[in-house]
């Protein structure tokens, strides 16, 4: 193996003593993403495993493949049906003209092709400026640089709009990187989502390039809100009334960010995650028990001002980020509870605040970029009380 | 005391902070520093309060009976908070109204009880006076940095002069909404603090845990 034999001859360089020591997480980034780690844990408890970092993290790339293909057929199919009646502007326009191939939004390979002009700037956008703050704090504290950020860089890519200008990327990959993760230590010691910090940092800062009507899909002129907005202005009746079916919505064949359109790529997803266990079932559970059940709830309750109240729960499930959410973002070991009655707190937390913002917050269409980072930060808390419980417990029997 | 009185002056600014490194007044820092001529009032308040407080303090400060010292010291913050309060609303009253409560707050902000405990009670008044004026710079300049960054970036303009055309008005720069948000402030002195500390690493504190290396490789 040529590779092989080159890395075993430059790596001399990069270990203690060698001239580009400081640049050791470089190589080291560039060697394990090549080759299996070589190091592995000596120290007790002696627990072996298949699975490694590695391994955990490629899965999760591997399981939103399914988002990316739909979301991307999904963009170029939004921009081919608005063009037809607006006309095609902007540069990626011209490159599809050049090569031909056209804008019929009935040919789903001219559709793929126009959504990656959307989605590569935005994707290379990020692995460049968060692989440029993960090396240099790689190489000033000392640690690698490892696979998490492929997993960082690929969701916050999923949920970015398509029409989000790429300075605003980078911007929120820098605040999601560096304070998300890095400030805590880095990948396993960040208690937040990195990925949606640096969306929320986004949403706030600039919410007229995340939020609204304009920004789904990027042409000129066009005008679409999601069916999330529009249930939440008119009730979600109107969605059907407006064109767009509940399998629409679970297709994913609607307006709303790059990977988040589609229920059903998110849940073939999630089921990957399931049977590799690299997600647990019980924050998936917990989840969906907490935003059925609010749901229910508030369908009960009723309310004659705020149509919100009476959207059923199979609607939740497929409109705005739930199911992304639920499959790749509630599922995130890191910042989840760790204890297995915490992991069904922690998701029925977080379906219960998704519900609470959707329908009782008047400012936020949208909830579940909310409620996640909300069960992040309590998680700990709550892994601590089930901890201190289950102490209790054992202290009472052995009275 | 070893101290000089340049020492006094000087210290709080950068090697004893009351914010980076006590971490003291930080929610009147959140809440009046969107914009700098705010901040500017609000850190020249402070200064005052701080100053005046400590320097009554000691005076007074062998005829306090030490079991109701604190009452004693809050009447004393209490009667010059009003007093800035009241000037604020005859000579600026747009400012005061943008500071609305927390011109009142002084009151209770850390740094001016903190001083008055801390200092004003064993020291002789010129001392505590001096000490005051320079605690409440060293609030000053941080509410200064963080006014800064937060009016530059949040609305284009430094003491409502712009600075940076924003879109609205036909120019390039897209403002950051979150600037303008209180939580931008505790992003910002997190930054401050760790730039102080990365600065200066005596100011670190000692870690509360310990992470044992078990085995090596």
């Amino acid at each position: 193996m040529g590779l092989r034999n080159f890395f075993d001859r430059i790596e001399p360089h990069f270990t203690k003593g060698g001239k580009w020591e400081k640049y050791f997480p470089v190589y080291e980034m560039v060697e394990s993403f090549l080759y299996t780690p070589k190091t592995v844990t000596t120290a007790a408890p002696h627990a072996r495993s298949y699975i490694d970092m590695k391994r955990i993290m490629t899965y999760v790339v591997i399981a939103t493949i399914p988002c990316i293909l739909l979301g991307l057929y999904n963009v170029g199919y939004q921009v081919n049906m608005a063009i037809e009646t607006l006309g095609p502007s902007g540069w990626r326009a011209w490159i599809i003209d050049t090569l031909g191939i056209g804008f019929n939004a009935a040919n789903p390979l001219a559709n793929m092709c126009h959504g990656l002009l959307y989605f590569l700037p935005i994707y290379i956008t990020t692995l460049v400026v968060g692989g440029i703050w993960e090396v240099l704090f790689a190489t000033v504290r000392g640690h690698e640089v490892n696979e998490g950020f492929l997993v960082t860089s690929m969701l916050y890519a999923l949920i970015m709009p398509p029409d989000v200008p790429l300075w605003q990327v980078g911007l929120g990959i820098s605040f999601g990187v560096v304070i998300g993760k890095e400030v805590f230590g880095g990948t396993g010691k960040n208690f937040l989502n990195p990925a949606l910090t640096g969306r929320a940092f986004l949403y706030f800062a600039y919410p007229a390039n995340m939020s609204g009507d304009t920004i789904w899909t990027p042409v000129d002129g066009f005008s679409g809100a999601t069916n999330l907005a529009i249930a939440a202005s008119q009730g979600y009746q109107e969605i059907v009334v407006q064109g767009s079916t509940w399998m629409d919505s679970f297709l994913g064949f609607v307006q709303g960010s790059i990977g988040e359109t589609s229920a059903l790529a998110c849940f073939i997803g999630l089921g990957f995650l399931l049977i590799t266990k690299i997600a647990n079932w019980r924050l998936v559970v917990g989840c969906l028990g907490g935003m059925i059940g609010f749901s229910l709830l508030l369908n009960l309750i009723g309310s004659d001002t705020n149509p919100m109240f009476a959207m059923p729960w199979h609607w939740h499930l497929v409109v705005g980020g739930y199911a992304f959410g639920l499959a790749f973002m509630v599922t995130e070991p890191v910042s989840a509870s760790h204890t297995n009655l915490g992991r069904y707190i922690y998701g029925a937390l977080i379906g219960f605040m998704v519900v609470m913002i959707r329908v009782i917050n008047p400012a936020f269409p949208e909830g579940m970029m909310l409620a996640i980072l909300f069960g992040n930060v309590f998680a700990p808390l709550i892994d601590y009380f089930v901890v201190q419980a289950n102490i209790r417990r054992r202290a009472r029997r052995n009275v | 005391m070893a101290q000089t009185r340049k020492d006094m002056l000087v210290d709080p600014l950068v090697d004893n902070n009351p914010i980076t490194l006590q971490v003291l007044g930080i929610c009147s820092a959140l809440a009046v520093t969107s914009s700098l001529q705010v901040a500017f009032v609000m850190a020249l308040a402070v200064t005052l309060v701080t100053a005046f407080s400590s320097m009554f303090i000691s005076m007074l400060r062998n005829h306090i009976p030490g079991s109701i010292r604190i009452i004693v010291q809050m009447v004393i913050i209490a009667s010059l908070v009003i007093l800035v309060d009241q000037v604020l609303k005859a000579y600026a009253f747009e400012i005061s109204k943008t500071l609305s409560v927390f011109v009142g707050l002084i009151i209770t902000n850390c740094i001016v009880m903190g001083r008055a405990e801390a200092f004003a009670m064993k020291n002789p008044p010129v001392a505590s006076f001096i000490d005051g004026i320079g605690n409440g710079l060293g609030y000053g300049l941080i509410l200064m940095l963080v006014g800064v960054i937060r009016e530059l970036f949040g609305s284009g303009s430094l003491f409502g002069v712009t600075i940076l055309e924003t879109v609205n008005n036909g120019g390039w720069y897209v403002p950051n909404g979150l600037l303008l948000l209180p939580p931008s402030a505790f992003f910002i002195i997190g930054l401050i603090i760790w730039a102080f500390r990365s600065w200066k690493p005596e100011q670190v504190e000692e870690r509360e845990y310990k992470i044992q290396v078990v085995g090596d490789h």
